[in-house]
Order: C-alpha cells, then structure tokens, then sequence
C-alpha cells in the first residue's frame, strides 16, 4: 500500500470516528433534551444568562436606589420599599450575580482549558444549576409581591429576628440563600475535583492555567467559608420559626454570633467574588500582550496565600462592635497583609503588558479599566484594615465606595473583559468592535462617576442604608453626580447587551482562534462540539496552543472513542485511566424540585401550619430521585468480580 | 505518528478499566465530608462562645450537666460501627460479598440503636428543656438532632448498599460506592466523638 | 497632640476643590456632621490618618499609572520587543518590598491613633448613658440625676465625657463625625466611648448601623457649651417641668394627662409617666422632632401629633386624632416645656 491510500485510510477512519463521537454526545433539540442535559458548555452559558437576567434586575433596583437619592428629602420610595430595594440590591449582585456569574464562566471554561471532556460529575453540575434558578427565582418572586428580605445583604440580628421582623421577608433570606448555598457547594466541590483529576495527560499542577487555580481557590474558599453563612441562616430560621434563642441575649445568646458567623463567611467570600476575576484577567493578558503572565509561581502563591489568609481578617467588619482592642491588633493587621499577594498579581499584570507586545482590543480594555479600578479599591481596603480610620468612615457611604470599587472594578470590568474575550468560544460569533469599546468607555466613565462621589459623601458623614438625607449637609451635589453617573453606567451595559446580543444574532462567524490564545480552548472548534476534544490533548508546557507538541497532536492522534473520559494523577497529570461519563438525565431536575417544594413548604408554613406536610413530600420526593439517581446497575458476577 | 495512534487505541484505553489512583467520586466524597465537617466545627465554635459569653455556671442554671449513662452507651454503639464498615470494604474489595452483607448488616443493627437511644434520652431530656429554653437548649438540641440527622442519612445510604449488594452489584472490580459510603460513616462516627467530647464531657472539666 | 507638620499644606488643595465643587454647584453647605471638618480630639487624629493615607495612596497610584501608562505608549512604537524574563525582582521590589514597608508604617500609625482613641488623657468627670430606640436616642446623665433628654446630647467644652451605649431593641451606632468615630450599640452588651472637644458649637449625629425603617431619620445634636452653661442646662433638665401655666397651657396639660399621650411619653412632675417615647419634660428647647425628621415649631409639631406617620413613615408613635381646641392648648403646653 502507497504512503497516500494510508493517510487516506487514516483520515477516513478518523471522519468516521468523529461522526461516532456525534452520535454518542450529540443531543438532538427538544423538550426533554434541554431539561435532561449535563454538558458543562450548555449549563455555563445558562449559568451566565441567567446570572445576567439577575444583574438587570438587581441593577434596576439599584437605578431605583439612586434615582430615590439623587435630591434630598425624596419620596419616590417609601422607607419599606426602600429597604427591600438595597437588601435585594446587595444580596442579589453577591449572591444571585457575582458568584453564579463566574461559576458559568468556569463551567464552560475549566473542562476545556484542561483539555477534558466535561465535569468531573456533570449530572451534579445540572443539579447545581436548577437549584441555582429555583432559589434565584423564589428570592426575586419575593420582591414582585413585596414580601423580599429587608434586613440588609448582612443581616444583622435582632432586627432580622422576632420581635422586629415579623413578616415572611427575612425567611426568604434566610431559607432562600440556604437553598443556593446547596448549588454554591455542589459546584466548588465539582470544580475541585474536575481540576484534580479531569486534567489532560501531561498538564502536571505547574502547568495549570492561573484561571484554573483561581476557580480552584475560589472553590476551597467556598467549601470552608459557606458552612458559616448555612449555619447562621439556619440558626436565624429556627429563631424566627422555632422559638430558639441562639442570637437572643434575653435567653442567653448573642447578637455578635450572627455578625461573626457571617463574616467568618462573608470576607473569604468577597475574595471568592473577586478571585475568578483576577483569573480572567491572567487568562485575557497572554493574548493581548503576546506573552505568558510573568511570574507564574509567584501568581500561584499569590491565589494560595489570599485563600488562607482570607480567614483571618473577618473582624475588620466588626471594628465597630466594641471588641478587645488586641483583637483589633491581630485582625488589622492581617487585613493589612492580604493586600500583599494582590498587589503581586497587580504587578505581575503590569510587567507582562512592559515585557509584551500590546495589542489593544476591547477585552484588554477592560482590563485595564480594571486596574485603574482595582487598585483604587485596594488603597481604601488598606485604609479600612487601619482600625481607627475603620471606625470612622464603616457604615458611611466611603464604604459604598470601596466595595464597588473592589467588587464593580475587580470582578465586574474583567467579567466583561472575559464575555468579550470568550464570546467567540461561547457563542461561536464575533461581536462588534467599534459598539463594544463605546461600551468600554461608557461604563468606565459611568463607573467613576458613580462611585468616585459616594467617597466624598461618606467623608461628609452621610451613612448608608438611609432611604433619605435631609438637605443642606454639603451631600446633595455628590449625591446627584452620582445618580447622572449611574445613569451613564447603565447605558454603558446596556450597550455591553446590546452588543452580545448583536453578536449572537448577527455576529461574524468566530474562527477556532480569534486571538491566538495560549490555552487548550482554543485548540476546538468554536464553539466547542459537545465532546469538546476528538482526541485527548497532550499537554507540554503552560502554553499548550503556542506548542507544537500539543496542536501537532490534536491535529492527528486519533479521538478518545465513546462517552467516555481520561482521568489523570492529581499532581503530575499522568494518564491514569479512562471512564465512562454519565448520560443526560431528568433526576437532577427533579431532586432540585424537592428541595424547592421542601423551601416553598417551610417557607409557607407561616401562614398554615399543613403546609410542613408538603416539605415532607419534598423531602420524599429527593431521597426517591436521588435513590434513583445513585442505584448501582445490576452486575453480573463477572462483572462485579466475585471471589469464586 | 504511528505510537501516537497506537497510543490511542490502546486495549487500555479502549476498555473503561478499574480506576487506578484516587477516583472523583473519592475526591467528592472526601471534599463533602470537609465542608460537612466545617459545619460542626462552626456549630461547636459557636457552642463554646455563647459558653463564654454566659456565666460562671454553664450549663445555665437551673439545668444540670447532662447525664451521661445513655450518653456513654451511645457511643460505645456507634464507635466500633466503623469496624465491620471496613470489615466489609476489605472483604468486597476480595470479592466476598457475604463480608459485604454482613458488615453492613451489623453497622446497620449498631446505627439503629445508637438512634434508638438517642430517642430515649431525648424523651427524658424533653421534660427538663426544649428548643426554646435558652441558648444553650437551643445549641444542644441542634447540634445533636444534625448528627442524629446524619446517622439516619448514613443508615439509608447502608441499607441501600445492603439492598444493591444482595442483588448483586459489588464485587472486586466494583466497590467505589462502599468505600465512599465507609468515608461517610467514619465521618459521621468521628463527629460524634467531637461532640460528646464538646457537649457531654466539657461541662464537667 | 502632635502634628504631622505636612498635614496642613497637604490638606488645602483638596478642601479648596471640594469648597470650590460645593460652592460652584451646591451652594453653601454646612459641615456639621463632615470628618474632614473634625473639631474633637479624637477625629482629629483620624483627620490627619485620613490626610497622610490619602497621600500615600495618591503617590502608589501615580506609580502604577505611569507603569500602565508606560506600557500602553510603548506599544505605539513600531515593534516593541517581546521581552522574556519573569520579573521576578522588579516584581518583589515594587509588590512586595515597597508596599509591606508603606503598610508597616501606616499600621504602626494608625495603632498608635487606635490607642489614643482608647481613652482620654484624664478620667472623665460627666458620665452619660446613651440608650438607643428605633428611632431616637434616650440621653441620661448619671449626674445631675434625672437629667433625661432625647435626641439631644450636651457636654462641656474642653472636658472628656464619657458616653455609655446600650440599645433597647435592634442594633445602632453611635457616630459623632467631628468628634469621635463610631461604636455600635449591642443587644445585651454595654459599650463605651468618649467625646472631648474644645469648640463650644453643635455637631450632628446620625445612627450609623441600620436600623430598620427610619434609620434614616434618628439624628442627634451633640451641644458642646462652657463648662457653666453645661451646668445651669443640666440642672434646668434634671428638674421637673415648670407648675407656672397660663390657662390654655393649664388646659393643654389635662390633655396631655388624660389623652393617650401619656401612656408613651413622661413629662416629670405630671401623671404622664410612659417609657415607649422620648421624655417630654423640656421638649419646648430641643433642636428638632423626630430625631431630625421635623423643626421644632409649632407647625410641625402639631402636623406630628395628629399624624406623625406622614412626616416619619413607619415610626412607633400612632396617629392622634385630638380635637382642633384640644390640640391647640396641648400645643401652647409642649412648647412650653423648656
């Protein structure tokens, strides 16, 4: 046989082992289908969707907020309304948007810039998903009847508990955040375990691309942190509902438990928000710089040390509480340490971009737009690790300030650098150019001019979570810029909208490659076949695509057949073994309807008491799907292996 | 190019093999159980600071220390419940299904009656204080109905191996969901051990 | 105190912007409750905590800014060098050498303000309890005994005062800008600061922890008079409420006594003995209503009684529908009270 009927023979049976790999993980569009499906691709872009239909809604709110503030004694909103419009506001952007966001970021992402075919347990993934969309939903229906929580996105007993809040509002929080810490949880432990084990040959942990370390830090972050926010949402249930007395200093309990349960949660969590952003940002970087981040391992320390050291600065939230001043010693001045790696990262940004070749397109855009943010956010974040200054200006509107600052800067400009930058990969089309860096510009003056005016304020002495301000104490003119500045920041993000959209709709079609990454993801199609990868990528280095080695091989080795996976050893990434991946399915769906029947139950019981039969039929309802969903098949006694 | 094809379509590659290494489903149970864990180690925290925060007598007069008669009983059932859990794992990992049934069988009886007792002592703890009698009525019931809650989940996920195991589902090749359900049961012991430490015997040092 | 010297040259261009700013566009704004106004001793040294960050954090911005703004003009250069290397020292040097020597710095500071905060150079001699309600404060002075006012807070000038915080429901804090930064009032704890300052003057407070509904309105006036106006105001406030009454503020009394305002508010030295409200005993002088919702004139306090609920939305007082003469002499009898 001729060298040429070889190659031929070859690529004939390589067409016809794509076509199989069709058939074993294509889905054909229907009903069924789009209920039953585990790809990760499909769950990361509903994931972003939906996370972004939660944004419109919590930034209506917000536009709302600012609108009320803009002149002083207005009466666009009652208190109530007021109230119930800020706590949704913050509760749903941290927990409804941010973390939901990212998590649909590393959905999509994390199996294909490891080279593998999904997650580690995709129908654990759907489930995380529709548990994310139940709870996300009951918490808004709550609003659109005005019953939503109205005790702030931190809670604070007693005013969150009985005798001061009556009404069903602070259940929703509690019950509704109990409900998404289960999808919250599920995914981290999901994401961990993909990275662990799911890694294509050859990507030994310091090959490992930064995004990846950042969801993987972020998902240890999660693991440890969530179990405080849980606890102390159960405990206020079972004060409210129960009569027990955990933060009830009349009985014995106490108020400060709350606060520091849920900053035990809550500042690993603001690093949980921000830490999948600072991963965009080293992914975007390569490709607009022409280089690889400089200072890989110091990166990698850099996301380690902030996910320890994000434990121990929960009482800078609570300088104000009248603890030990010792307490304030060590706690400020670990606060003030965790800018340390940031600034690292911040740097080693710089110096790739000096030592790059730039090459200007909207996703580098936003990255800088991030870090002239960024870094102004971590000036006030060290300002509020000083205790004394803490005292001063918590509570007023500089702290509005800064979280924005931090959270709108540091996870929001490199979450849209990163939806420009993947959403040729997402989507499989190119959005407009010239409309996006309008866009750019837009939300970047926006930002400032909304946020840059709340530091004034609050050094003014106006404190936050007022629904009015009287006149004439010098806050009126910041106030109303900030409102102009709101305005122009949402016209910005409409225009980020309206060109994702377009770009869906109308968009170029996106080569495999747009930007010459460095990363596996580029390496498939755009976007990506359901098996992501024909056959299994072999990784060399940490710039996979700008190695031969590695896109001479996807080019030719033959596809991993069937719906199956590699698994690797969890350091060095060495081959270990391949395994069958679980078929789309319905349970998924139907444990998350459980538990929200259970929520919907526990949450009515208020009104009638019958209604905690139908949490019981909910509980019934999961252990049935999930008996169902973990029944081992039956073997035969080869198959199993039996001692004869 | 030929080794890369020979590579691929490898015996080894071909057949879905007994996982060597670690598999995922150990890593998620391992990952679960930690941030389960987390949940007691806040639980018990926050026990200890509402002790702090509370008098010189704890717990609260007028409640005394709790017995413990029952207490000790209980877990002289549930500790040595790992034991035939690994009994069992090592014996299906042989391929001995009887060592499967009847370990898991045994760890059943223990379960049962380690709730059984916890019924009992609850029946007369009830009449002294509940939920609501103060903080820490509250911290203690809560802390030990989550672990009861615990063992009952870990006696469903027993008895449903025992019920896959005498149709027949485990053998030396498959045994993941027994060691990850042994992974649980430790799990659910050790925790308790912490407790009784924290609950019962603190108290009286 | 000692001064940071560079702190006043420092300070005037930014406070001229923000003038300038207030003037061109606001008007003329008042400062009363402004940190950068800051008249005691305590948020005077934050001032200058404020000033000195301010300027670091100014300095380290335009460093990274010309690093940025060196990296994107580079480019414009035809063919900028791809250059290798991990920058692992420039890195080190400027990300962590530079910034943990600034941070040490900035942390030693700002325990050493921590600790001057802690507590005054000399033992307060006026002690004064501070009970937070939703939404008003209770003020009452360990001595003069019976000096109970609300909304209200006077201390001599010159003089350390010590403020004991307690809450009767939800959590509050406590925040006088130009004074002292904030401590929150704790369900079930007692919390302790101190004011000092040597302006006589007033300074607005606000609750600074939310607080429910009307947490927007739960302001407090802090009075700082001489030492001898201190005194005659707390003896004046310590007595019952004055017997001497013309007929129609005879009249507005057995109202007060008889209608359900007393079964919320106390006036010393009448039958109305409630403890859900402020203490009306010398409502006539104080600086407002409501905490800051209304002026303390006729007009709006009548508006008030008859319903407060459309000046304070959701606030505990209910509406009382008190017939026009009635309302008239209990009028002319609460302004009275001084």
């Amino acid at each position: 046989m001729s060298v040429d009927t070889e190659e031929q023979s070859r690529s004939t049976s390589r067409d016809e082992a794509l076509a199989e790999l069709e058939r074993d993980w294509g889905e054909r569009p229907s009903l069924r289908g789009w209920f039953s499906t585990v790809d990760h691709k499909r769950i990361g872009r509903r994931y972003m969707v939906t996370a972004g239909i939660f944004f419109i809604l919590a930034g209506t709110d917000a536009m709302i907020l600012r609108t009320q503030l803009a002149r002083p004694n207005a009466t666009l909103l009652s208190p109530e309304m007021y109230d119930q419009l800020f706590t949704m506001h913050g509760t749903a952007m941290i927990f409804l948007f941010s973390t939901p966001m990212f998590f649909g970021f590393g959905n999509f992402l994390v199996p294909l810039l490891i080279g593998a075919r999904d997650m580690a347990f995709p129908r654990l993934n759907a489930f995380g998903y529709w548990v994310f969309v139940c709870a996300g939903t009951v918490m808004f229906t709550s609003q659109l009847v005005g019953r939503a929580p109205d005790g702030g996105w931190f809670g604070y007993v007693p005013l969150t508990d009985t005798p001061y809040s009556t009404g069903v509002n602070l259940d929703v929080y509690s019950l509704g955040l109990l409900f998404l810490g289960v999808s919250t949880t599920a995914g981290a432990i999901n994401f961990i375990v993909t990275v662990v084990k799911m890694r294509a040959p050859g990507m030994s942990l310091n090959r490992m691309p930064l995004f990846v370390w950042a969801i993987v830090g972020t998902s240890f972050m999660v693991i440890f942190a969530l179990p405080a926010l849980n606890l102390a949402n159960a405990m206020l249930f079972l004060d409210r509902r129960f009569g027990a007395h955990f933060f009830d200093p009349g009985h014995g309990g106490s108020t400060l438990l709350w606060q520091h349960l849920f900053w035990i949660f809550g500042h690993p969590d603001v690093y949980i928000i921000v830490m999948p952003a600072l991963g965009i940002v080293s992914a975007v970087l390569p490709a607009f710089c022409r280089r690889g981040v400089v200072a890989y391992p110091l990166m990698v320390l850099a996301i380690v040390t902030i996910s320890i050291i994000s434990f121990g600065v929960w009482v800078h939230h609570m300088f104000a509480t009248g603890l030990p001043q010792l307490s304030y010693s060590f706690f400020s001045a670990a606060s003030t340490l965790i800018t340390i790696p940031s600034g690292i990262q911040i740097f080693a940004w710089l110096f790739t971009m000096l030592r790059g070749r730039i090459v200007v397109r909207t996703p580098f855009l936003f990255v800088v737009g991030f870090i002239v943010t960024f870094v102004l956010g971590g000036f006030t974040g060290v300002m509020f690790a000083i205790t004394a200054f803490d005292q001063q200006v918590t509570d007023s509107y500089f702290v509005v300030a800064h979280f924005h600052y931090v959270l709108f800067g540091g996870a929001v400009f490199p979450m849209l650098a990163g939806i420009y930058f993947w959403l040729p990969k997402f989507t499989g089309r190119m959005y407009a150019e010239r409309l996006s860096r309008w866009a750019f510009w837009l939300v970047f003056l926006g930002f400032n001019t909304t946020f840059m005016p709340m530091h004034v304020s609050g050094l003014l002495g106006m404190p936050r979570r007022i629904y009015t301000y009287p006149g004439g104490l010098g806050w009126d003119i910041w106030n109303l810029i900030s409102t102009v500045g709101a305005y122009i920041l949402a016209v910005g993000l409409l225009l980020v909208l309206i060109g994702v959209v377009h770009a869906v709709r109308r968009g170029a079609p996106a080569p495999d490659d747009p930007w010459q990454g460095d990363t596996l993801e580029w390496g498939t199609t755009s976007p990506p076949r359901p098996y992501n990868f024909a056959p299994v990528p072999q990784v060399h280095s940490l710039h996979p695509m700008w190695d031969e080695r590695t896109t001479g091989a996807l080019a030719i080795d033959e596809p991993l057949p069937d719906h199956r996976a590699m698994t690797t050893s969890e350091l060095d990434g060495r081959e270990e073994g391949v395994i069958e991946m679980p078929e789309a399915s319905l349970l998924p769906l139907a444990v998350a309807a459980g538990i929200l029947v259970v929520v919907l139950g526990l949450l009515w019981a208020w009104y009638w008491t019958g209604w905690y039969w139908f949490a019981g039929a909910g509980a019934l309802l999961i252990f049935g799907a999930v008996a169902r969903w973990l029944w081992p098949p039956e073997r035969t006694p080869e198959e199993a292996g039996v001692a004869s | 190019m030929t080794a890369v094809v020979e590579k691929a379509t490898s015996p080894r590659l071909l057949s879905a093999e007994m996982p060597s290494g670690r598999t995922t489903g150990w890593w998620g149970m391992v990952l679960f159980v930690t941030t389960e864990a987390t949940i007691f180690a806040a639980l018990l925290g926050s026990y200890f600071y509402i002790r702090f925060q509370s008098g010189p007598h704890w717990p609260p007069p007028p409640l005394e220390d709790p017995k413990l008669t029952k207490v000790v009983i209980m877990t002289a059932l549930l500790l040595p419940s790992s034991v035939p859990v690994m009994w069992a794992e090592r014996g299906i990992r042989k391929g001995q299904r009887w060592r499967l049934r009847a370990g898991l069988a045994i760890t059943m009886v223990l379960g049962l009656a380690f709730l059984g007792m916890q019924a009992w002592e609850y029946s007369e703890d009830l009449k002294k204080h509940t939920l609501t009698t103060d903080a820490y009525s509250s911290l203690f019931y809560t802390t030990t109905t989550l672990h009861g809650f615990h063992v009952a989940v870990g006696l469903l996920m027993v008895g449903w191996l025992l019920a896959a195991s005498l149709r027949g589902s485990f053998g030396y090749r498959r045994h993941e969901r027994v060691r990850l359900t042994a992974i649980y049961w430790h799990f659910v012991d050790v925790v308790w051990v912490a407790i009784f430490l924290c609950l019962y015997l603190s108290p009286r040092l | 105190m000692r001064r940071d010297p560079s702190r006043h040259r420092a300070r005037t261009p930014w406070r001229l912007t923000i003038v300038l700013c207030a003037l061109v566009l606001g008007g003329c704004a008042r400062h009363e409750q402004s940190t950068l106004h800051a008249s005691g001793a305590g948020a005077q040294r934050i001032e200058g905590l404020w000033w000195l960050m301010f300027w670091i954090a100014m300095a380290v911005f335009a460093e990274v800014m010309l690093l940025l703004g060196w990296a994107l003009w580079r480019r414009r250069r035809a063919r900028a060098k791809i250059r290798g290397g991990d920058a692992i020292g420039g890195i080190a040097v400027l990300g962590v050498v530079i910034p943990f020597a600034i941070l040490v710095t900035v942390y030693g500071l700002g325990l050493r303000d921590l600790n001057a905060l802690a507590a005054p150079r000399q033992d307060p001699a006026v002690t004064v309890d501070v009970i937070g309600h939703q939404w008003w404060w209770e003020i009452r002075y360990a001595d003069p005994a019976g000096a109970v006012t609300a909304n209200e807070l006077h201390i001599p000038v010159g003089e350390p005062v010590r403020v004991r915080l307690r809450t009767a429901d939800v959590q509050h804090s406590f925040w006088v800008p130009q004074l002292m930064p904030k401590t929150d009032l704790i369900a079930g704890k007692v919390n302790e600061t101190w004011l000092q300052t040597g302006t006589a003057g007033s300074y607005r407070a606000q609750c600074a922890e939310y607080c429910g509904k009307q947490h927007a309105f739960m302001a407090l006036m802090v009075v700082a008079q001489p030492r001898a106006d201190f005194d005659a105001w707390a003896a004046a406030t310590a007595q019952p409420a004055t017997t001497t009454l013309t007929a129609d503020q005879q009249r507005g009394r057995a109202v007060f006594e008889r209608s359900s305002c007393a079964s919320c508010h106390t006036v010393r030295g009448t039958t109305a003995t409630g403890r859900v409200g402020p203490d009306l005993t010398t409502v006539g002088s104080r600086w407002s209503i409501g905490a800051g919702a209304a002026p303390n004139d006729a007009g709006h306090l009548g508006g008030w009684i008859v319903n407060s609920q459309t000046i304070k939305p959701g606030n505990k007082m209910p509406p009382q529908p008190v017939p026009a003469q009635d309302l008239q002499d209990l009028l002319s009898y609460l302004r009275s009270l001084k």
